[in-house]
């Protein structure tokens, strides 16, 4: 049964079968790719997204479960700790290959959304569900800082 | 580090870089797909011109038919119709340059990189270059994105191309304005002489007539007139990779394409006796069910054969592949128990093997020793791991195979879906898209032949996706290892021979089957025959070992545990010896020289480079332990608990030391309050990047050496999903990490892989610098969260 989702903003009529993840509605139905695919079982943090400003793993999310919620992807991510995310992310070149950097953005948006001044026990508390297997731990610790300290 | 630099297209200083920074965007939209192909009509060369510029190419024939609102299709450059520069160049009648990258994106910033190098020799404005990614081709010379070959093997290459176009280019505005070419001056797009100017793009069509002159003849900058090669360019793949644009393997999506998810035989070269499909054709959006076959002769890049669940989205696949119930057979390694073969390794290893390198006499030099140390270390098979599983899309346009694949490699790609499908290699279309990490695994083309034969059997396009506990259970595995170390000591301390035996399933195992038996000559020139100790009597010998299971490349390869032993052995020579431990090893390594290993008879190719342009060389090998000491303040007074210690290894050509301090506490639990890193990578086109490099190989060393562990048990692999196989996450990483790139105008060595082989034994004879405990067996803590330390000295 189709049902409507607030992705971003826009109504998105949905028709996938009950329990289909929303991962794989946001990627396959609407062709929403920013949003990754790393482990299915809510261990590598790649598939984040907010609903209703709350940081959650698609993947393990039933899509007819945020029905009526907002959810925003990294598509959608707007805002000023957004933009200072992004502008810190940027200078330093924190991704490398960036598979894992939709979640970790998602994840260290939802933490200034949060926190304006995380320290490092903030940091790892907030980011430690999202692996980089390219290891840009270093440089996601920095930019984090350096975004919550030009806002 | 490297002079600092503020490059024309960050005038505003960092804090702009963001908002003055052009995004060079790559195939993937199809406004850049018109780009490129206006720029492929407005120089090439001889009858390709035509036959361009009319859009009649393969590539315009094969151009985007991407869904209206769905991301995105990408078809490289058909070469084919291409020659000389314009391979990798074109130039738009707008003056938009376009350049080709032949090397695989995974996040070591060669769209940057190969960027640079061109650019800087057509000397182009930064702002305006499109980045295009090139299909596998041989005219584009080597395309295995491994082995950090990108710079090393292509620096040279690429200056010329974007040198012979500009060449071309000033030699046509010489024409229009009948003057001599060498009064014309080329500069950042724009053609010069006397008040007279015109464009690049002016004159493109014009300069695509032209002969290509020998390269031989064309003059390169010289290094000081290097305008990107060297300076810290940002990466052109962040601006789009920070707003989720950007096309993995894993994200290609094309009309009318299904899904598949494959169940593979649980043991490796088991296979299907039977199958029960119901309760997968059960599941909504299941279309079809598959028997894939079982793989013949050795594996080289076989499928694995089993059964595929082909369904409308990768969930219903997925879904559809559980549901499935099968019966395997038994196969040759469904005996294979990890935890019985690492005694069987190591029994391997404490026997003599077959001597590689011989210098002096090594087992007389160990009876005479003063004192005689031995030592065994062990490492477990790793996983590649990469974040995005191996994912492959292809679409049969009658007789021409189409794929878009995160793959390394490209040709290898291409040839093997040719040979696997029977069709001739110019019917094979292999696109890359971006790489969600590789290290190594995506260097095999196995899930882009899945892809070909199902979209075959369906009649249409489908995605293979491998899930992670695909990628976990099937993967082409780091070897597992054991090594075995026998040293002897003078009255005066002085180590006056080193043993090393080595002992692992070899990488050629996976190409010649059962005939491997133990470490390749070629993997033994991966830290153990290039060892760089000045000891009179040094003997290295492969010992036998068999494998079980399917053994590739993993970034750094064999470096990673030849590494570990020699680095470790060193330390504990150092203690044995009651010396100072980095003292020690700069004595160890000896007097400036240059070594080559086959002075001492051993094979040894040096990472297919000659050794008078990269030599062994202990004084950069020296200079870079140094420098990381000196930035670790090596010799300090160290806190209670808390540990210093060292390594340096060369590997593809470059020289990296590492020193770590970790922090033991007194319940076992380590922590980092410091990481060093100096790396001398010859000419570095990239700075920011290499360090980066240094950081990432390093902390993915880290992750291996304290937590990395896959085995097996009747053949299968135990490790299901995160955190069975356990990464280091944020809280367990270093905070701090100093990178120095050492300045040097040598040839350029890689940057990729050299920064993972210290970083184990750095870690584990820092360990024992804080605890008094060895560490001979990695992983050092596996699922655990504490040392024991019931043998730790504390002081």
């Amino acid at each position: 049964m189709a049902i409507t989702l607030k992705i971003n903003g826009e109504n998105k009529l949905v028709s996938a079968p009950e329990g289909t993840p929303l991962l794989w509605v946001l990627r396959d139905h609407l062709g929403l790719t920013g949003t990754k695919f790393g482990c299915g079982v809510a261990q590598c943090g790649a598939c984040t997204v907010h609903v209703d400003g709350t940081p959650i793993r698609s993947c393990i999310t039933a899509h007819e479960d945020v029905e009526g919620l907002e959810v925003t992807t990294i598509e959608g991510k707007e805002g000023k700790e957004a933009a200072a995310i992004r502008k810190a992310w940027e200078a330093i070149d924190v991704p490398q290959c960036g598979y894992c950097q939709a979640g970790q953005i998602m994840s260290a948006v939802a933490l200034l959304e949060e926190n304006k001044s995380p320290n490092d026990d903030d940091i790892d508390a907030a980011m430690d569900g999202n692996i980089c297997r390219c290891a840009t731990y270093v440089r996601i610790r920095a930019a984090i800082k350096d975004a919550a300290s030009s806002l | 580090m490297l002079t600092e630099f503020h490059p024309p297209y960050e005038k505003g200083g960092a804090q702009q870089i963001s908002g003055q920074r052009h995004l060079p965007s790559g195939s993937f939209h199809k406004i850049d797909r018109r780009t490129a192909l206006k720029g492929l009509g407005a120089l090439t060369f001889g009858v390709a011109l035509t036959a361009c510029s009319q859009g009649k190419t393969p590539a315009a024939k094969a151009a985007s038919t991407a869904a209206a609102d769905g991301p995105h299709i990408l078809d490289g450059h058909r070469p084919d119709v291409l020659e000389g520069p314009a391979l990798f160049i074109s130039i738009a009648a707008d003056n938009t340059p376009t350049i080709t990258c032949s090397r695989s994106e995974m996040g070591q910033q060669t769209w940057t990189a190969m960027t640079q190098i061109i650019a800087d020799e057509l000397d182009v404005a930064w702002d305006k270059i499109e980045i295009h990614q090139a299909i596998g081709d041989a005219r584009y010379g080597d395309q295995n994105t491994d082995g950090s070959t990108s710079v090393r093997n292509h620096f040279t290459r690429l200056r010329q191309v974007g040198a012979t176009m500009r060449l071309m280019l000033r030699q046509a505005a010489a024409n229009e304005w009948g003057v001599d070419v060498t009064e014309v001056t080329a500069e950042l797009g724009v053609l010069k002489s006397g008040s007279k100017t015109l464009t690049y793009g002016d004159v493109a069509e014009a300069a695509a007539a032209l002969p290509v002159p020998d390269a031989a003849v064309v003059p390169l900058k010289t290094r000081k007139d290097w305008r990107y090669i060297g300076k810290p360019v940002p990466s052109v793949t962040v601006p789009k990779i920070i707003r989720g644009e950007g096309t993995y393997g894993m994200d290609v999506q094309i009309p009318n394409m299904v899904y598949a998810a494959i169940a593979r035989p649980p043991a490796h070269l088991s296979t299907v006796k039977s199958f029960d499909a119901r309760a997968a054709m059960a599941v909504t959006g299941v279309l079809k069910i598959v028997q894939l076959d079982h793989p013949k002769g050795p594996v080289v890049y076989q499928p694995l054969g089993g059964v595929a669940v082909i369904a409308t989205d990768t969930w219903a696949a997925i879904q559809g592949r559980d549901a499935l119930n099968i019966t395997w057979n038994d196969g040759p390694n469904s005996q294979y128990n990890s935890k019985e073969y690492a005694k069987t390794l190591m029994a391997s290893a404490n026997a003599p093997g077959t001597a590689k390198l011989t210098r002096g006499d090594t087992m007389a030099a160990l009876k005479e020793g003063t004192k005689t140390i031995s030592a065994d270390y062990y490492a477990s098979h790793l996983s590649q791991a990469p974040m995005e599983p191996p994912a492959a899309t292809a679409q049969w346009k009658g007789d021409e195979l189409h794929v878009w694949a995160s793959t390394q490699n490209p040709q290898s790609g291409r040839s093997t879906l040719a040979s696997i499908l029977g069709i001739p290699p110019e019917k094979v279309i292999c696109n890359v898209t971006w790489l969600g990490g590789g290290f190594g695994r995506k260097s095999k083309p196995d899930f882009l032949v899945e892809a070909a034969i199902l979209a075959k059997d369906m009649g249409q396009p489908v995605k293979v996706v491998w899930t992670r506990e695909d990628d976990l259970g099937h993967g082409y595995f780091h070897s597992v290892s054991a090594q075995h170390f026998e040293g002897a000591l003078d009255e005066s301390g002085k180590t006056t021979a080193i043993l090393h035996r080595t002992a692992f399933p070899s990488i050629s195992s996976t190409f010649a089957g059962d005939a491997a038996d133990g470490p390749s000559d070629g993997e033994l020139g991966l830290g153990a025959v290039d060892n760089p100790f000045a000891a009179p009597n040094l003997q290295v010998e492969a010992c036998k070992a068999k494998a079980h299971i399917r053994i590739g490349w993993l970034r750094s390869v064999a470096n990673v545990y030849h590494s570990f032993g020699v680095q470790s052995f060193a330390n504990e020579l150092a203690y044995a010896a009651e010396r100072e431990p980095l003292e020690y090893l700069m004595e160890l390594i000896g007097d400036d020289r240059d070594i080559d290993p086959k002075t001492d008879s051993a094979p040894y190719t040096n990472y297919g480079a000659s050794l008078e342009e990269h030599p062994i060389s202990t004084a950069r090998l020296k200079a870079v332990l140094q420098k990381a000491a000196d930035m670790a303040n090596w010799g300090r007074d160290m806190p209670k608990g808390h540990g210093l210690g060292i390594a340096v290894h060369r590997s593809f050509l470059s020289y990296v030391a590492t020193a770590i301090e970790v922090k033991v506490t007194d319940d076992g639990e380590i922590s980092f309050p410091g990481i060093w890193s100096a790396v001398d990578a010859g000419t570095v086109v990239n700075p920011k990047h290499t360090a980066a490099q240094i950081e990432g190989g390093t902390i993915y060393g880290l992750s291996n050496a304290l937590f990395g562990e896959i085995t097996a048990k009747n053949g299968v692999i135990e490790q299901k999903n995160f955190p069975d196989w356990r990464v280091m996450r944020i809280s367990e990483a270093p905070r701090d990490f100093a990178v120095h790139i050492i300045d040097s105008q040598a040839a350029p060595g890689g940057v990729g892989e050299p920064g993972t082989p210290p970083a184990a034994p750095a870690l584990t004879n820092a360990i024992f610098a804080a605890t008094g405990m060895r560490m001979r067996k990695l992983p050092i803590l596996g699922q655990s969260n504490r040392l024991d330390m019931s043998t730790a000295k504390r002081t």
